[in-house]
């Protein structure tokens, strides 16, 4: 791979404020930073806000464009945007879901769903945008189905978790949802077209027995092809799970997933964020303040063992605090942006230094 | 609130001796002095227990050698032992610490808090549950959990 023998530095393009207090997650808009579109993302804080940022123009600076206020009445945990980047989900400790709509740059609270016992801590939309999956501290997943008119129903109550459930995620190409959790654990779960109140099925735990974390699993990211997975942990530790992808996209769907490695040593407090680029840089933002970055390193021993990683680059000190969320953007350049307690966001570049 | 106490009937230690911290008198006045061990100490000594009209330092639930600090790279671990092993008590008391330590430490500084080894029945789940921010951050949002918080900090203010 072309990273493994470059030289790369990061750059501090900017420095955000406006938050007043942490701010736990940031989302991209996947429609915006390609074709001349000037790239969007919103973030959510402990200030129960949710801000929206716009670049003024391809390569300047980014300013506030939005405030989403008083709808949420406590902490706003996470958020993402619908796969055409008309709607942002933004999940909060106050138990419920809001969904925006942009409409000519305003945007409007269109619903709010409820049904979470408290705290809401992750929202997710699958790749079409027909599905939402919520997760919380009740232990339960949540998939909405979106109907036309702004009408979101509850398609299914998952409740295998035994704790805190941290985050759910689609899978990027096939309608299977992935959550982690406080009980170290990941799940795999699928639609199953069985005529059942339950639609979905666990079809795989990934736990402490099959090589999985021995903490609480923060955080969980795809590859851009979707046969790899890292996950990251309170046990210090980056793990690479890997399934057989056109098993996946044939017959039910289901693919078992498989420990691949371990990437163990190089972080030193609670890894709360890991963000796999599309070609294949994963970004990890910690509770020790930093950021960092691997990439697959097979040249020596080849895949005897595996995949092997190796650290690309540390940012010691990329916030005052603990870094909360790392989020590359969809756009052709190698930007990153990152979230952190002290309140502020930042925006990286990833550039190569010629030799 | 609880009915009944959970353990009825706590030893009360006395409180040691409060000491100046200790300036040499060549030293630089301007020069940043290290937060130390009996700094840290001091901020939290008079913290009251959620139960009784005792300090967490009368009930030897915090004593000074129980903190370890490293000023150079922002850290400070605190270990407590809870009055009895099933306590009750042991996340509000961890909770409590952490909220006093939020309020006199530079933000730069990373807190650990954990019981003391084999000092309490469901230790691991106690330690991960108060070295959790997300559900720390969510607790302090419990209006009924800030007002006990801060009851207990309350000799401890100014």
């Amino acid at each position: 791979m072309e990273f493994v023998d470059g030289r790369f530095e990061l750059r501090e393009i900017q420095k955000l404020e406006g938050h007043t207090d942490r701010v736990w997650s940031l989302a991209w808009n996947p429609a915006t930073g390609v074709a001349g579109i000037p790239s969007v993302f919103a973030s959510c804080s402990g200030d129960k806000t949710v801000r929206i940022w716009e670049q003024s123009h391809p390569a300047a600076s980014w300013e506030c464009k939005a405030v989403l206020e008083e709808t949420h009445t406590r902490t706003v945990r996470s958020c993402a945007w619908s796969p055409s980047g008309k709607f942002l989900a933004t999940g909060s400790f106050d138990a419920t879901i809001a969904i925006w709509e942009n409409v000519g740059g305003d945007f409007e609270c269109v619903s709010t769903l409820e049904g979470h016992e408290n705290e809401v801590k992750s929202v997710s939309w699958n790749a079409s945008g027909t599905l939402l999956a919520t997760c919380g501290r009740d232990k339960t997943v949540w998939i909405w189905e979106v109907l036309p008119g702004n009408e979101f129903e509850c398609a299914a109550v998952l409740q295998g978790h035994t704790q805190d459930v941290k985050m759910v995620q689609w899978h990027p190409t096939v309608d299977v949802l992935f959550s982690c959790s406080y009980d170290n654990s990941i799940k795999s779960q699928i639609w199953a077209d069985e005529g059942d109140d339950d639609d979905f099925v666990c079809v795989q735990t990934l736990d402490e027995p099959s090589n999985g974390h021995t903490s609480t699993v923060w955080a969980l990211s795809f590859n851009s092809s979707g046969d790899k997975m890292v996950t990251c942990s309170d046990d210090l530790t980056l793990k690479i799970w890997g399934t057989d992808l056109e098993r996946m996209h044939s017959g039910d769907g289901y693919a078992p997933w498989r420990h691949l490695c371990t990437i163990a040593g190089y972080h030193d407090r609670t890894i709360f964020s890991v963000h796999w680029s599309r070609e294949g840089i994963i970004a990890s933002g910690a509770a020790d303040d930093a950021i960092r970055f691997f990439v697959e390193d097979n040249e020596k021993d080849g895949l005897v063992d595996g995949p092997k990683y190796k650290l690309l680059l540390k940012e010691e000190k990329a916030h005052e605090m603990d870094v909360n969320s790392v989020q590359w953007s969809p756009g052709e350049k190698r930007l990153l942006a990152s979230a952190s307690d002290d309140g502020t966001i930042k925006i990286w570049e990833l550039a190569s230094v010629p030799y | 609130m609880v009915s009944g106490l959970i353990n009825p009937n706590p030893v009360v230690y006395e409180k040691k001796e409060r000491r100046v911290r200790g300036a040499s008198s060549n030293a630089d006045e301007y020069a940043v002095e290290p937060i130390d061990q009996q700094e840290v100490f001091d901020h939290i000594r008079d913290i009251k227990d959620p139960e009784y009209p005792y300090s967490l330092e009368e009930l030897k639930v915090v004593a000074e050698d129980a903190i370890e600090v490293d000023d150079q790279h922002s850290y400070v671990r605190i270990t407590f032992t809870p009055t009895v092993e099933h306590c009750s008590m042991a996340a509000i008391i961890g909770l409590c610490l952490r909220v006093k330590l939020i309020r006199s430490l530079p933000s730069r500084y990373k807190v650990d808090i954990r019981v003391a080894p084999g000092s309490h029945s469901t230790e691991a789940a106690v330690n991960k549950q108060l070295n959790d921010k997300e559900r720390v951050a969510a607790a302090l949002e419990n209006p009924n959990l800030v007002d006990m918080v801060d009851e207990c900090l309350a000799p401890t203010y100014g």
